[in-house]
């Protein structure tokens, strides 16, 4: 509301006394702002194309995709077919590598929302010596690029590696292959945004709350959980969405640390369907979508936390 | 509060900093010893990995030479057209009633990982200008199909083909059709960052210069620049910072063949494909160096905003 009456105020004319202004106003005022309405929904439209091209060929079958314009989809007699995608969920691993970036994604989501929770509890209401020092060093680890830390933590795995698997979810029990290392090494990548953000959040609760808590007799992990955790559903909210994001889309650690094409997400999985089916934009498209599908529906449902979360996000590199 | 023991908080702190350690502080150490390592890091050679950044084209497709140009280029061009599309769109949508609606087409792009903008943009790009998008568009209006990935030649369609066939190293066409992808994902954020700081504006002070006689233009240039350059500079640390770290979308558009390689993805072929674990635990320290000060300044200006919102 605000801003739109101040977009009102940006280009009305200061003369509203002038009658014929008044009259002509709503016509006159359409025409000037005419460009204005061009660029922004040309610009808007241009945003988009591409993933409607995307979108539109994922469902054309591989004879029209390799003939003709995605553009040309809407002629009659329509040709649609959801084809491509049971071909890429079956046949080049979708399926499997779908669940694979959820069992990524959910626990190293958790994990580091509630690793993070904990420290910055004891950041926000704990007295120790070093307690500024060492969570200036946490947030501090920011600006560590994340390339620095693969050689050493994958010759770190490939050691700890044992010959166990893992029960259910397969590959490896830990270390190289293996679902558990790479929620620890998403989790510790996370844990620096996580605990700064958190213990901002934290600190601006209600301090009487708190304290008459614990002069009722209440343990830290009852404050924790039934007063500090409730209170912080919207940082929470944004932080998960924002984690889970960039563990749903990232490729560097995935492609570092899981070898088994087994347990790939999916875009390692796309990936490797770029180099190997390059110009098959059948079997890219539907894959493409397939992978969007959840941060689309996320960004649709829950667009507040979502922009808050990425806004938030960001200084992570 | 009362009757805590002393350990109690080291409890609550215990996991977070047992990770770090693992994951980011034994790392670093780690990597700056193996800097000073040879290849299967059984040997001291001193500086000769980065002696060997600098001096030596590495194998392969490409060089650290042009990765280096090439990430400035990124930081140049990504940063300033990101930044400046994303103020356009900022003002212009701040003026439309369908504000929200113009913001989040531009927005989607962030959503979606860069391995799927990637995909999304091969099709684009596509040489056939009967299936490429781009193609079929300069050709319809008379141009040539240009094969946007792969040339490395300084753009020649009919945008620009009055100018050299080659340019100055890292400005090739392909390069710059990463960029456009890159601008592609980021602009959404540039715009919803500065959106927020545009609202700081007030009304009041815009109409008073109207009635002042202020153009849009000394409006644009006195009040809305100034105000919102904090603003500005936090989303351009933030993208610079991208521009440099840049890794999956040149990873998947080309793989870093045609001149493309950033030093991501030299460090990633160098480390896991060529399994130099010197050279690439230098390339990482080449990257955290360039890095760091950015960083200190993002996050500096990241609490600022915290703290003043």
């Amino acid at each position: 509301m605000e801003e739109s009456a101040r977009g009102r105020i940006a280009t009305r004319l200061p003369s509203p006394a002038d009658p014929a202004a008044v009259l002509g106003g709503g016509l006159k005022r359409l025409f000037i702002r005419l460009p204005l309405h061009i660029v922004l929904i040309g610009l808007a439209i241009i945003w988009s194309i591409p993933t409607i091209a995307l979108l539109v060929s994922s469902f054309r079958t591989p004879q029209d995709i390799a003939s003709n314009g995605w553009w040309n989809a809407f002629r009659l007699p329509l040709n649609f077919t959801t084809a491509n995608y049971e071909n890429v969920l079956q046949q080049h691993g979708m399926g499997r590598a779908f669940i694979n970036s959820l069992i990524i994604s959910v626990p190293a989501t958790l994990l580091v929302i509630l690793i993070a929770a904990l420290a910055a509890y004891a950041f926000s209401w704990m007295r120790f010596p070093g307690r500024n020092a060492l969570f200036l060093v946490m947030v501090g680890m920011l600006v560590v690029p994340l390339q620095m830390t693969l050689i050493p933590v994958l010759r770190l795995y490939v050691r700890l590696t044992p010959n166990v698997d893992m029960p259910i979810l397969g590959g490896n029990l830990f270390g190289v292959s293996s679902f558990a290392g790479i929620w620890l090494a998403h989790t510790a990548y996370g844990l620096p945004l996580a605990v700064y953000l958190l213990r901002n959040f934290f600190g601006s609760l209600p301090k009487d709350l708190i304290e008459s808590a614990y002069l009722d007799g209440a343990s830290d992990l009852g404050v924790f959980f039934r007063i500090v955790l409730p209170l912080s559903v919207p940082a929470l909210g944004a932080l998960a969405i924002f984690q889970f994001l960039w563990v749903w889309n990232d490729l560097l650690v995935a492609l570092t640390l899981l070898g088994d094409p087994r347990l790939y997400p999916m875009t390692v999985n796309i990936t490797t369907l770029v180099s190997s089916f390059g110009s098959n934009y059948q079997v890219l498209t539907a894959a493409a979508f397939v992978s969007m599908v959840v941060p689309l529906i996320i960004f649709f449902a829950l667009q507040r936390y979502f922009v808050q979360g990425l806004l938030a996000g960001a200084v992570k590199g | 509060m009362i009757g805590r023991r002393w350990w109690a908080p080291w409890l609550w702190l215990a996991p977070a900093i047992t990770l770090l350690s693992v994951f980011l502080i034994y790392p670093v150490v780690d990597t700056l010893r193996r800097s000073l390592l040879n290849a299967d890091s059984t040997r001291f050679v001193g500086f000769d990995n980065y002696k060997f950044i600098i001096d030596n084209p590495v194998p392969l497709l490409s060089n650290t030479h042009s990765a280096i140009l090439n990430n400035v280029l990124w930081l140049v061009l990504f940063t300033s057209f990101a930044v400046g599309v994303g103020l356009g769109i900022a003002l212009l949508a701040s003026r439309v009633r369908y504000e929200a609606v113009a913001k989040s087409a531009i927005f989607i792009p962030m959503a979606v990982s860069f391995v799927a903008a990637s995909v999304i943009w091969r099709f684009m790009y596509v040489f056939d200008p009967h299936i490429g998008t781009i193609n079929a568009f300069i050709t319809h209006f008379g141009g040539h199909s240009t094969a946007w990935i792969q040339n490395t030649n300084a753009p020649q369609t009919w945008l620009t083909s009055l100018g050299p066939t080659t340019l100055p190293d890292p400005i090739q066409i392909n390069n710059l059709a990463l960029i456009i992808v890159g601008v592609w994902v980021w602009t959404g954020f540039a715009v919803v960052v500065l959106s927020a700081g545009l609202r700081a504006i007030s009304s009041e002070m815009l109409q008073a210069a109207r009635v002042d006689g202020a153009n849009e233009w000394q409006i644009f240039r006195r009040i809305i620049i100034p105000v919102l350059s904090p603003t500005i500079a936090v989303v351009a640390t933030t993208l610079v910072i991208q521009a440099l770290k840049l890794f999956d979308l040149v990873w998947v558009m080309t793989g870093g063949k045609f001149k493309t390689d950033v030093i991501a993805t030299l460090f990633f072929r160098e480390a896991f494909l060529i399994q130099d674990f010197g050279v690439g635990s230098a390339l990482a320290i080449v990257l955290l160096l360039a890095v760091v000060p950015v960083m200190v300044v993002s996050i500096r200006r990241f609490q600022f905003q915290e703290e003043t919102r």
